[in-house]
Parts: structure tokens; C-alpha cells; sequence
């Protein structure tokens, strides 16, 4: 039974409270069998009480969870196809590496546990390191133990709640793809629980993220990335600059040239046209109407927002080279900071404070300095327009949560 | 001045004092001797120079009225051996009865401490403790109350048919349960449990809660957990908390002289009054050398079988 790879996870209505305090909100999610599904959110918001409910270590408040068609809500860990791949590994310090492996097959009687053990160590690379403890091994060591310890019981769901928080960077890098590979190869449901935005761009095929115990959005990575919901997500997953603006008014559609691939599925749905939009300062944007998560009504405030990377600078004086139809802004350089590959600018504009600019370093403008007139362009494609609002509201939320209950876990 | 200037500061003041202080260097070296310097005071005037002294005692021959000396008369040793053993092996049983008692009691009471106390951790800590405010001797006292030979307890357990069934294992007599060796294995059990639950508390206490969960997921039932990692991982507390109880238990003599009679005496009663009231300072000097070496033996295969050389 157990033996089957890969089990679909259905959670249907889950919430947990404890007193007081909601840490999730009843909430639905359908994780497709053999995926690599990614529980994205700041600590505190719900994410690892989702997962330790999955595991059946927390006893949900309501609703239930399905493994593989089957519901699992009433039995306990030990019962459930499920293994987890703990945060700070929790290996057995009294056993070596080989017992820690082998400890699940034992516990369920399976007889070939050298054959298996073996294997397992192999895959993680530690085939000559089974018969030390866990102490005497490296944190990445440890890490593919947790692993292998986990792996080795062909779990139908695999938890895995932040296992690479405790490494360094450069660590931190390799074994996501190494995790990735693993997960390609045996092909076992991953249920990944991050703060790290970057972590789930390499790996995950399907994000959740979440905030205050509730899903904000749900897709493919660069799906969330490239249409955030909410100012959450957009801010919570890489940078956003957010311009406050109101709609002046809805025309048709100008035809956008050259649209980004992710975008592209949204051309269908542009049948909506192009939203006008006034931010402060008299600056017109042109927002795609299917991109607003606002009712499009003349008068609306939305927020329109843009990735750092999609815009471009150019100085004041070559304003005039800048293709028609392009959005624009003017500002000022306030800051601007070398990382090597590109160059970070933050430039405040009439229209918002503080705006970040991604340019690559191909060649670099000298007369971009600090204090330079510059003007921001993009291409229309790439604003998306999110409920200035529901922004408003979700703060409020925010700071009523943060108030004498907002502890989280 | 004494010759040509040849810089600023206390180079050019004359001659150098005849003793150099210490360097700073040398000063460091020997702060660890300093700091361990009272602790072998201590124990060479309060161990090293009793030992000796009591060796030396053992191996004398003599009477109060001539004095004794040394004459390296080792027949003592096996004279109080032969003498002595029934009360030695009484010792040894008692003690190790005593500390299976302590285990078996101490054990839920330190598991229940350390993972299931929550706030009432801090109370239940200090009411295991609390018997050491009043002294070991009224505490042992309060214990021939108890069990009087009319008390409730006892009339408890006679009308329960307890008695009848101790009885006939022999360890009470008839309708008594002072001056039986339930009565000295009870006042045993009773003053060393703090000694056995402090140490199994602070190794479960150290215990990672999380370690339960990972084996939760790991398909290991609740009963399973606990054989395969509670307990390993507190046999250090275990193995601490026997050595704590069973030492001073198996030299004990207040709780035999108290609650016993003299059919329970051990072999701290009989050190005590060859000590106190026979007066033959080597036999009583030669027994307590045998009691330290049968612990030390005792201990010492003790330490190796449990294999927990690595935990401690």
C-alpha cells in the first residue's frame, strides 16, 4: 500500500486554532500527485502547521486530509504514508547514520533494509559514512541523511519543512538541485515548506503562498511572478515597485507589442482592452485590463505595479529615443548600487518614491549617476494592476493580526 | 645616568630589580593550578589523609587498654569478611532492591516531569526536593510511625491481605511491618528517590521533543518511541541515578537501625557499632575498606555492561 509512489494530497476545509489564535484558516488545496508543490510564506503564517498536519503531527481544528483518495485525518504519523524531512533534521543522536536510515524500515518489518539502507546512502552520497553518528557530521551531511532517512520509506508524500534553512548559501544552492533531481528521479510527491523565494523559483512546479493562514495565491512560480494577486505576493515573491494611480479610462486594446511568455496566455482574455490610468504627478500609464485585479470602472484606485528588472532608464536628454507607446515616468536617481551582474537604482519619481531598477550591465550609461533626470519606460505588458483597496484592507488585517495574538509559530 | 640615553621610558632608569615578576604568560598558565588548588586541599585533608589513616587502622592489632599498632595484620580483612558476609550480602540486596524501587518509581515520575508537567514543572520539582528540608533523621523517624505496628497502613495492608502474601515471600513478619526488610527496603527506597529522580529528570528533560515526532513519522508506535529513543537516550540519567542511589544505600545504617531489627542489620550497622561500641577500631576500619572495594567492583562492571561510557 504504502509502496505505490506518489500520492495526490487533498486538504479540504483545514484550519487549526489554538485558543485564541488562528494560525490556519480553513483552506483548500489539491496537490497533484507527483509534484513538487511549494508552502511559501514568512514565518508565522501558517505554513508548517499546514505540513504538520499533512504529517499528522497536529491534529487539525476542522476539515480533513485525503492522501491518495484516502482519508487520513483520523490516524495518527506513524500510520500515514507520509515522511518528513524535519528543519533541524531531528536524527537519532544515540544511533549512527545507518540505524537512523533504517529506523522506518524497521519499524514496519520490511526485511531487505541493508539492500534499501545501502541504496539510499548511496543516492545521498554517504555510503561511507554509515557507521558514524550524526554529530560528527557536517550540517549538509546531516541534511541528505534527513533525507535519505525519509526517502528510504518510499513515502507516498514527502514533508519537508525548511530542510535547507540551516545551510549556507553556496550549500543551500547545490542541494536545491540536488533535491530537485531526487525528486525527478524517484518521482514521490514533495511537499515544501520555505520562506525562501528563490528556493521555491528552482524548485517548486506549484507555489502557495501563504499569509496570516490563508492562501493568497496559488500557480506556477513564474506565473506568481509575473501576475501577483495581491501586494503581498508581489512584494513577498522578488520586488515590486507599486504605483498608487486612479483608472481615467478604459480603451481598446492598442495591440502591445512583444509580450513576455508568461503573459501571453493572458492575450485571450484581453478582449477587455487597456486601462488608463492617472498616477500622481499627471503621469499616464497604460495597464492591461485582463492584468487588474480591480474592476475596471473609470475612477477606481488600483495600484499598478511593476518588476524592477522590466524597466529600463534612460537620461532625461535621450527621452526622445524612447519607442512610442511604452509606459513612462520621470524621476531622479536617489541611489544606485553596483551587485555585478546588474546595477540597482532607486529612483524617486513624482508618481512613487523609491523606485527600484534593475539594469544589466552590458554597457554602462556613466551619466546614470545619483541625482540624474532620468526617465522610466516599459512596455505596457508588463504593469499589472492590483486593488489599491483590498491592499488597504489586508494592512489593517495585518497590523489587527500583529496586535495581541499575532505570536504565530 | 648610568651610560648613553638610548630611548624614552623605564628602559633608561638603572638597573633591572634582582626578581623579575612573573610574565603574563607564565601567570596564565598557572591560573588552572590556582583554581584547583582549594578543591585538592579539601580533598586531601577530608579524603586522601582519612583513607590513609583508616588504612593503617586495618592493618593494626591491639586493645583499647594497651594502645594499638601497626603489625600489617592482614587476617583481619578475611576475618571480617567471613564474619560479616551475611550482612554484607543483606547490604547489597537491600541496595539493589531499593534502587529498582527508586527506578520504578522515579522513572514516570521524572518522564511525567519533563514532557508532561508543562507549567506545573517548577511545583513538582521543588515537592521532589522538599523532603530534603526536614532532616534525613526525623524523615526516617516519621516512616516507624507510618508503619506502627496499629497504624493504618498496616491495618490497610492486613485487612487487604498484603501482609499475607509479603509474608509468605518473607520479607514481613506476621501482622508487623517495622522491623522487616520491607520496612528498611521502604525507608531506603523513600530517602535516596530524589537521588535517583534528579539525574533521570535532567537526561529526559534533555531529550528533543522532536526527536518523539521524527520517530512518530518514522512509523514507530508510542510504546516504540519510548524503547527506541526515550530510553536510550536517558541511560545516562539511569545510570547515574542507580549509582547515586545504590552507593550510599548499600552503606547505609540509620534506615536499618530505625526500621529494622536485628535481623536486618547491614553493614553499616555493623561498622557503626564496631566503630562506636565494640571499640575494634581495625575490623570496623578493614570492613569499611571491604565495603568501598565490593562498590567500586560493583560500579565499575556496572559501567561497563550498560555501555553507556559514550553517553556520560
Amino acid at each position: 500500500m504504502t509502496e505505490s509512489f506518489g500520492g495526490d494530497v487533498r486538504l479540504t476545509g483545514i484550519s487549526k486554532t489554538y485558543g485564541a489564535f488562528t494560525a490556519v484558516h480553513p483552506l483548500q488545496l489539491d496537490i497533484p500527485a507527483g509534484s513538487f508543490f511549494a508552502l511559501l510564506g514568512a514565518s508565522g503564517c501558517g505554513k508548517t502547521t499546514t505540513l504538520r498536519m499533512i504529517a499528522g503531527l497536529e491534529e487539525p481544528t476542522t476539515g480533513t486530509v485525503s492522501l491518495a483518495g484516502r482519508d487520513v485525518t483520523a490516524l495518527p504519523a506513524h500510520k500515514r504514508p507520509v515522511n518528513t524531512v524535519f528543519q533541524n533534521y531531528a536524527l537519532f543522536p544515540h544511533l549512527d547514520i545507518y540505524e537512523n536510515v533504517a529506523f522506518g524500515l524497521r519499524r514496519r518489518g520490511i526485511r531487505s533494509v541493508k539492500q534499501r539502507v545501502g541504496d539510499m546512502l548511496d543516492l545521498v552520497q554517504l555510503g561511507d559514512h554509515a557507521r558514524r553518528r550524526p554529530h560528527q557530521l557536517s550540517g549538509g551531511q546531516q541534511q541528505r541523511v534527513a533525507l535519505a532517512r525519509a526517502l528510504v520509506n518510499r513515502p507516498q508524500v514527502l514533508l519537508l519543512d525548511e530542510p535547507l534553512g540551516a545551510l549556507d548559501l553556496k550549500l543551500r544552492r547545490r542541494m536545491q538541485l540536488e533535491l530537485k533531481r531526487i525528486q525527478t528521479e524517484v518521482g514521490i510527491t514533495f511537499v515544501h515548506v520555505t520562506h525562501d523565494q528563490e528556493e521555491v523559483m528552482t524548485m517548486a512546479d506549484t507555489v502557495a503562498v501563504m499569509n496570516g493562514g490563508c492562501v493568497e495565491q496559488l500557480g506556477a512560480p513564474a506565473d506568481l511572478y509575473e501576475n501577483p494577486g495581491t501586494v503581498f505576493v508581489a512584494d513577498f515573491l522578488g520586488t515590486s515597485n507599486l504605483i498608487a494611480a486612479e483608472v481615467a479610462e478604459v480603451v481598446e486594446s492598442a495591440g502591445l507589442v512583444e509580450v513576455a511568455e508568461h503573459v501571453e496566455a493572458d492575450r485571450s482574455s484581453r478582449a477587455g482592452g487597456d486601462l488608463v490610468l492617472t498616477a500622481a504627478g499627471g503621469a499616464k500609464l497604460t495597464l492591461p485590463a485582463a492584468r487588474c485585479r480591480a474592476s475596471a470602472r473609470t475612477g477606481r484606485k488600483v495600484l499598478a505595479g511593476v518588476r524592477p528588472e522590466k524597466i529600463s532608464l534612460a537620461h532625461a536628454a535621450d527621452a526622445a529615443a524612447i519607442p512610442a507607446g511604452r509606459n513612462r515616468l520621470t524621476g531622479r536617481i536617489a541611489d544606485s548600487s553596483f551587485t555585478g551582474v546588474s546595477t540597482q537604482y532607486v529612483i524617486d519619481s513624482p508618481a512613487a518614491a523609491g523606485l527600484v531598477v534593475y539594469e544589466q550591465n552590458i554597457e554602462r550609461n556613466t551619466r546614470l549617476r545619483p541625482g540624474a533626470e532620468v526617465v522610466l519606460h516599459w512596455n505596457p505588458a508588463h504593469t499589472f494592476g492590483l486593488d489599491a483597496d483590498q491592499a488597504r484592507e489586508a494592512k489593517a488585517e495585518a497590523a489587527r493580526r500583529s496586535g495581541p495574538s499575532g505570536a504565530g509559530n | 645616568m648610568l651610560g648613553p640615553v638610548r630611548g624614552r621610558g623605564p628602559a633608561v632608569r638603572g638597573p633591572r630589580p634582582p626578581v623579575r615578576p612573573l610574565g603574563p604568560a607564565t601567570r596564565k598558565r598557572l591560573v588552572p593550578y590556582w583554581l584547583l588548588l582549594p578543591g585538592m586541599l579539601w580533598l586531601l585533608v577530608f579524603f586522601a589523609a582519612p583513607l590513609v589513616y583508616q588504612a593503617s587502622t586495618s592493618l593494626q592489632t591491639g586493645s583499647l587498654e594497651e594502645g594499638f599498632r601497626v603489625t600489617w595484620h592482614f587476617s583481619t580483612y578475611a576475618d571480617a569478611l567471613a564474619r560479616y558476609s551475611p550482612q554484607f550480602l543483606r547490604s547489597v540486596g537491600y541496595a539493589a532492591a531499593a534502587t529498582a524501587l527508586c527506578l520504578v518509581l522515579g522513572y514516570p515520575l521524572a518522564y511525567l516531569i519533563a514532557f508532561k508537567a508543562g507549567r506545573w514543572r517548577n511545583v513538582l520539582m521543588v515537592l521532589v526536593i522538599a523532603p530534603f528540608f526536614t532532616s534525613f533523621l526525623i524523615r526516617t523517624l516519621a516512616w516507624k510511625t507510618i508503619l506502627a505496628d496499629r497504624g493504618p497502613v498496616v491495618s490497610a495492608l492486613g485487612s487487604l491481605h498484603v501482609l499475607d502474601v509479603t509474608s509468605g515471600l518473607g520479607i514481613t513478619e506476621g501482622d508487623r511491618v517495622l522491623a522487616t526488610p520491607l520496612a528498611v527496603v521502604c525507608g531506603l527506597t523513600y530517602n535516596f528517590l530524589p537521588f535517583m529522580i534528579l539525574p533521570l529528570y535532567s537526561s529526559l528533560e534533555r531529550v528533543d521533543g522532536r526527536l518523539h515526532e521524527a520517530a512518530a513519522d518514522l512509523y514507530a508506535r508510542p510504546a516504540t518511541i519510548f524503547r527506541k529513543v526515550t530510553l536510550p537516550l536517558s541511560m545516562p540519567g539511569v545510570v547515574a541515578g542507580t549509582l547515586l542511589t545504590f552507593i550510599p544505600a548499600a552503606g547505609d545504617y540509620v534506615n536499618a537501625e530505625l526500621l529494622g531489627s536485628t535481623d536486618q542489620k547491614m553493614i553499616g550497622n555493623v561498622i557503626q557499632s564496631q566503630f562506636l561500641r565494640v571499640l575494634d577500631y581495625p575490623t570496623a576500619a578493614a570492613l569499611s575498606f571491604l565495603l568501598m572495594a565490593a562498590i567500586l567492583a560493583m560500579v565499575t562492571l556496572y559501567l561497563r555492561t550498560s555501555g553507556t561510557e559514550e553517553l556520560l
